[in-house]
């Protein structure tokens, strides 16, 4: 009885293991090794000349420019939401946190949508907006907000709850021994909170820059002025350009497995913290 | 005396009126007015004739695939992500830190990306494909194809909410069980399984809504037939560039009730979860 209690308990996980490795394989790592596969398919000359091609320059050059505003935006956006959420008590807290998620659960097309709405000719802020000649659709304005309203939780949901465990004895302390809101700020809540920081900032990198759903809708998809790189990838693709699509595709998948190299490394120095 | 608390915090730390105007502005003007742009176009159409775009044979049919594709992944990320769960958890095993690794790929992979992979694996001369079509199996370009796209892009929701229950599961109860000699089978069914149900439960809510709101990675495998592979979101898109944004206001408005609704409800299993760990 317990020898065949042994060996069925021996049997059971390998067969799990087995079984969750060969998924993985099939579901996740298939996916990923094919573009790099594709993307090298015509050697490496054919890529390089890809991804040197001036269009597919510009549309990198773009992603980065969106990026580099977005990031650091809601970074700011993040640590005040958390500094205010996990320090005070407000009436309309609840409100504040749940607006914070809304995002999170919309899907990136109806955010699109949204800001359609709000500044297109027929929207609500269209026609002042024609009267002033700005532009927002269809350039970079619209790409920056979408992609703003996209990522605006990454942040202040990983510092939030971090902020929420540690307490604020530390920050009423320096209070007491005469800091003023910067010093305690710099010198007590971002020690504390710097790595759940820079682990949200890279998450928000990595989903700003893989945005499609929300800019396909907001830019207009003007090759070589608002084409971003995943929007550069799927006109690829409807080119009938597929090397050209999976080498532009490859230049995303290394920025976001770079994420994921930066991201376990900043959890294990959080775990060791 | 639970009242006097929070006055009290109020005047210790500064930056009350920063951080908070800060966060209200922000939630405003990237948040807030757009939605409320589109809950005001929608207003605007009237019932009736809202009604009669939410209800148009076309649009039945997106929110039929959308919905029924959703299930579809659902369905197998619940099972898959409950298994990797497990697996990642509970044995040890040679390459088990990049096996855990690998579950975040979907989430940091751009779907315009994914899209565009599980497209060229899935075709006729893919990794994939190749094997699939002597049987007659071809997922491009049918609901397969929508339920494939939006299987990957929710991997990892299951996986990340079981994952640290089952971690601070406490092992006297399936001590007990084992000692009462309990099967391995039974102990999961009556000890583990209940324990992490709150947990599954909103990891597969959550992965539902994920799949509801996919467009990347379904625009490029799903061939986007009108009655037979197009989804809610991209009919939406389609009004758009119509140029019918009532249509598309009526649509995106279904789709942001359906997210609000699973968000809740995601919320609420969250919090149950929290409490159940909590007794633990």
């Amino acid at each position: 009885m317990s020898i065949a209690h042994h060996k069925e308990s021996r049997l059971v996980p390998r067969l799990l293991i087995g079984l969750a490795v060969a998924l993985t394989l099939l579901m996740v790592v298939a996916p990923l090794a094919f573009i790099f596969w594709s993307a090298f398919s015509r050697g490496w000359n054919v890529y390089v000349s890809n991804i040197l091609h001036p269009v597919t320059l510009h549309a990198i050059w773009l992603t980065t420019l969106v990026a580099l505003i977005v990031v650091p935006l809601n970074v700011a956006f993040g640590v005040a939401a958390a500094w205010a959420v996990a320090r005070f008590k407000f009436p309309g807290r609840g409100l504040v946190l749940t607006a914070i998620e809304i995002p999170f659960s919309v899907s990136p097309i109806i955010a699109g949508i949204c800001y359609l709405l709000l500044y297109g000719r027929q929207g609500l802020l269209g026609p002042w907006l024609m009267e002033h000649e700005m532009q927002v659709l269809f350039a970079l304005p619209g790409i920056v907000l979408v992609t703003m309203f996209v990522t605006s939780p990454f942040v202040a949901r990983e510092v939030l709850p971090l902020m929420q465990a540690q307490g604020s004895e530390q920050e009423q302390a320096a209070v007491t021994l005469g800091a003023n809101g910067w010093q305690i700020f710099r010198r007590v809540t971002l020690p504390n909170i710097r790595w759940a920081l820079l682990y949200g900032a890279v998450l928000c990198t990595a989903r700003a820059v893989g945005e499609f759903g929300g800019v396909s809708v907001v830019s207009g998809n003007i090759r070589g002025q608002t084409n971003t790189l995943p929007l550069h990838v799927e006109l690829l693709f409807n080119d009938l350009n597929a090397v050209g699509a999976f080498a532009a595709a490859s230049t995303l998948t290394v920025i976001a497995l770079v994420a994921l190299v930066v991201k376990s490394v900043l959890e294990s120095r959080r775990h060791q913290a | 005396m639970t009242a006097a608390a929070p006055i009290r915090a109020k005047r210790v730390l500064p930056g009350f009126t920063l951080s908070l105007g800060t966060t209200l502005l922000y939630l405003t003007v990237v948040i807030l007015i757009p939605v409320l742009a589109l809950v005001l176009k929608g207003a605007d159409i009237g019932p009736q004739r809202f009604w009669a775009i939410v209800t148009s044979a076309r649009a039945l049919a997106a929110f039929q695939v959308t919905l029924t594709a959703a299930l579809i992944a659902t369905l197998f990320n619940a099972l898959y992500g409950l298994l990797m769960a497990w697996v990642l958890v509970r044995y040890e095993f040679p390459g088990r830190r990049l096996l855990d690794a690998l579950m975040d790929i979907p989430f940091a992979l751009p779907t315009a990306v994914a899209g565009l992979s599980l497209t060229a694996l899935f075709s006729a001369n893919g990794w994939f494909g190749q094997f699939l079509a002597p049987l007659g199996l071809a997922p491009v370009y049918t609901i397969w194809g929508v339920a494939i796209a939006m299987a990957f892009t929710s991997v990892p929701f299951v996986v990340r909410t079981v994952q640290p229950v089952l971690e601070d599961l406490d092992p006297a109860y399936e001590q007990a069980a084992r000692t009462l000699g309990a099967s391995d089978w039974a102990i999961f069914r009556r000890v583990v399984f209940p324990q992490i149900l709150p947990a599954f439960l909103a990891g597969v809510t959550i992965s539902f809504a994920r799949s509801l709101g996919e467009f990347g990675a379904i625009v490029f495998i799903a061939g986007n037939l009108p009655f037979k592979t197009e989804i809610a979101s991209l009919l939406a898109f389609i009004r758009l560039e119509e140029y019918d944004y009532q249509g598309a206001a009526a649509i995106a408005l279904v789709l942001l009730m359906f997210a609000v609704v699973l968000l809740v409800i995601s919320n609420r299993l969250q919090a149950w979860a929290a409490r159940y760990r909590g007794q633990a």
